[in-house]
């Protein structure tokens, strides 16, 4: 029988089997509470996971469509080897669109560093050219030569030295996150793990009735194994619904703010919350059954 | 059916029983008899499989229960019918759920045995307290039941521990009445009692072996009973 279709036949029950093992003890409210807390905390470990990795695909991206030309020259050589590089730029195949920035916009890059009312015209500063470039991008090494000649002052920077630990940290912070999730799923296990043998220590007069009229151990075991996959999945369904409304309720803000902000779920990445409580089932169900199994062997 | 040959019991270096050997024919009906204390409990676990025998065999339906693994002791189970002294019930469920255990664990619950059930019920007396909870019963109406629900899958064997054992003589008359009826439909029974009155009722009825447990051996009574 596969795995689905004992879950299967596990949803569908045998009412009269599930009766034979009393309802009552802490275990129920221990299991509801474990699922839930665990599947609201899934949830927000699925969101930070979905929102890292949207994080890198966008710094890659933007970082990868745009870099810098930044030309260091004499102050009398500056502007022709601006207007080189310009040329240089619009004649490049995948170069989008390219401008110097003005000295309004250098001094406040400059500015925290520096201070206000920076005098760019007394200090060798170099000119920075913004490149924009087009979907399929430029040859950056046969630019870098073709700038060597005409402007030598002029060196190309494509934003590969930022951008790779930037992506790399945003692609560490989504394995965290599965990691995370991965933690929570062996928690719950255990904790289940826990509260089963609990069910189980405190129904020892009923298992014992229940071997002497021939029920096998895995009878007994199926009875437990039902009602805590059943606690775990409603406890579960409970956790992410809130968890989902949390997250759909955090605030949105400017781009500036994206990083927390936009930890949160987009489009079809909504429905990946819905497979917490199957999963959480799922768990519950292979977490029982086994510890009741290895309980039932040490019972006399 | 049930077999021991020379089989023994004992633990912590203490032989409680030893030298035991008995057939358990089809039909047949045995009482064992000795006073408390003697093993006749351990002697009916011995038969159930609940105990290992430290020498000796044990078999049940052919299979020696050292053996046999759990699964192969609960399917034997279900082909018996045990009346143990204490009477355990599941205290959360009504006495009709109790009785219908055997064939709930089996499998075995449907319309033909609901009906088996209600029979079953009315013949044990205990019809009106059907949804009585084990705790609100009565010691005879225990017996009654733990009887009702050993006979319950109309098993082959039927093994009881002094299951006239709280009940007052007029009610332990009527139980060795269900006793008798279950023989004369041809199964096999063995009875542990140490009430001798009830054994000499019971031959008068039907025959029977009478078996002695006596400082840990096992005899064939013989004319004092």
């Amino acid at each position: 029988m596969s795995a689905f279709s004992r879950i299967l036949d596990l949803a569908q029950g045998d009412p009269q089997a599930d009766r034979v093992v009393p309802k009552r003890g802490h275990s129920v409210r221990l299991t509801l509470f474990t699922s839930a807390a665990m599947a609201f905390l899934a949830v927000f470990a699925l969101a930070l996971s979905l929102a890292a990795g949207r994080l890198a695909d966008r710094w890659s991206e933007a970082l990868a469509r745009s870099s810098t030309v930044r030309i260091s020259a004499p102050l009398s050589e500056m502007e022709a080897q601006t207007w080189a590089v310009l040329t240089v730029l619009e004649q490049t195949p995948g170069v989008s669109s390219a401008r110097a920035l003005t000295d309004e916009e250098q001094r406040a890059l400059l500015e925290p560093w520096f201070g206000p009312d920076l005098p760019l015209e007394d200090l060798p500063i170099p000119r920075l050219v913004e490149v924009i470039e087009t979907a399929e991008g430029y040859d950056a090494e046969g630019l870098r030569q073709r700038l060597a000649a005409e402007a030598p002052g002029a060196v190309l920077d494509d934003h590969i030295r930022w951008r790779r630990p930037l992506v790399r940290a945003a692609g560490r912070l989504r394995v965290l996150g599965l990691a995370s999730l991965a933690l929570i799923l062996a928690s719950t296990a255990a904790m289940i793990t826990l509260a089963a043998q609990s069910a189980l220590a405190s129904n020892v007069r009923v298992i014992r009735v229940l071997r002497l009229v021939g029920a096998r151990d895995v009878y007994i075991a199926r009875a437990f194994v039902r009602r805590f996959t059943l606690r775990a999945l409603s406890g579960a369904a409970l956790g992410a619904a809130i968890g989902m409304i949390a997250i759909a309720l955090l605030p949105r803000a400017a781009e500036e703010g994206a990083f927390l902000t936009g930890l949160g779920f987009s489009g079809w990445h909504w429905l990946w919350p819905l497979a917490v409580p199957p999963l959480a089932a799922f768990t519950a169900f292979w977490a029982t059954r086994a510890a009741a199994l290895r309980t039932l062997r040490t019972l006399p | 059916m049930i077999n021991l040959d020379e089989a023994a019991y004992g633990y912590g270096g203490t032989t409680l029983l030893s030298d035991m050997s008995l057939r358990l024919v089809p039909g047949s009906f045995h009482f064992l008899t000795g006073p408390s204390g003697a093993g006749k409990t351990t002697f009916l676990k011995l038969c159930y499989a609940d105990l290992t025998a430290t020498a000796g065999r044990v078999s049940l339906f052919g299979q020696d229960t050292a053996s046999m693994t759990r699964d192969e002791i609960a399917d034997a189970r279900q082909r018996m019918g045990v009346v143990h002294q204490d009477c355990e019930f599941l205290d959360h469920l009504p006495l009709s759920e109790n009785i219908a255990l055997p064939l709930t664990v089996a499998g075995r619950a449907g319309p033909a045995e609901e009906s088996n059930l209600e029979d079953l019920m009315g013949w044990v007396g205990l019809s009106a307290r059907r949804d009585a909870l084990p705790p609100e019963l009565s010691g005879g109406e225990r017996q009654r039941a733990a009887l009702a629900r050993a006979v319950i899958t109309d098993p082959e064997v039927l093994l009881a521990d002094e299951p006239t054992g709280n009940v007052d003589w007029e009610m332990s008359l009527r139980l060795l009445q269900l006793l008798v009826e279950l023989n004369r439909m041809g199964k096999t029974i063995l009875v542990a009692t140490h009430d001798l009155a009830l054994i000499r009722a019971a031959k008068a009825q039907v025959s029977a072996r009478v078996l002695r447990i006596a400082k840990g051996q096992l005899q064939l009574a013989g004319a004092d009973l």
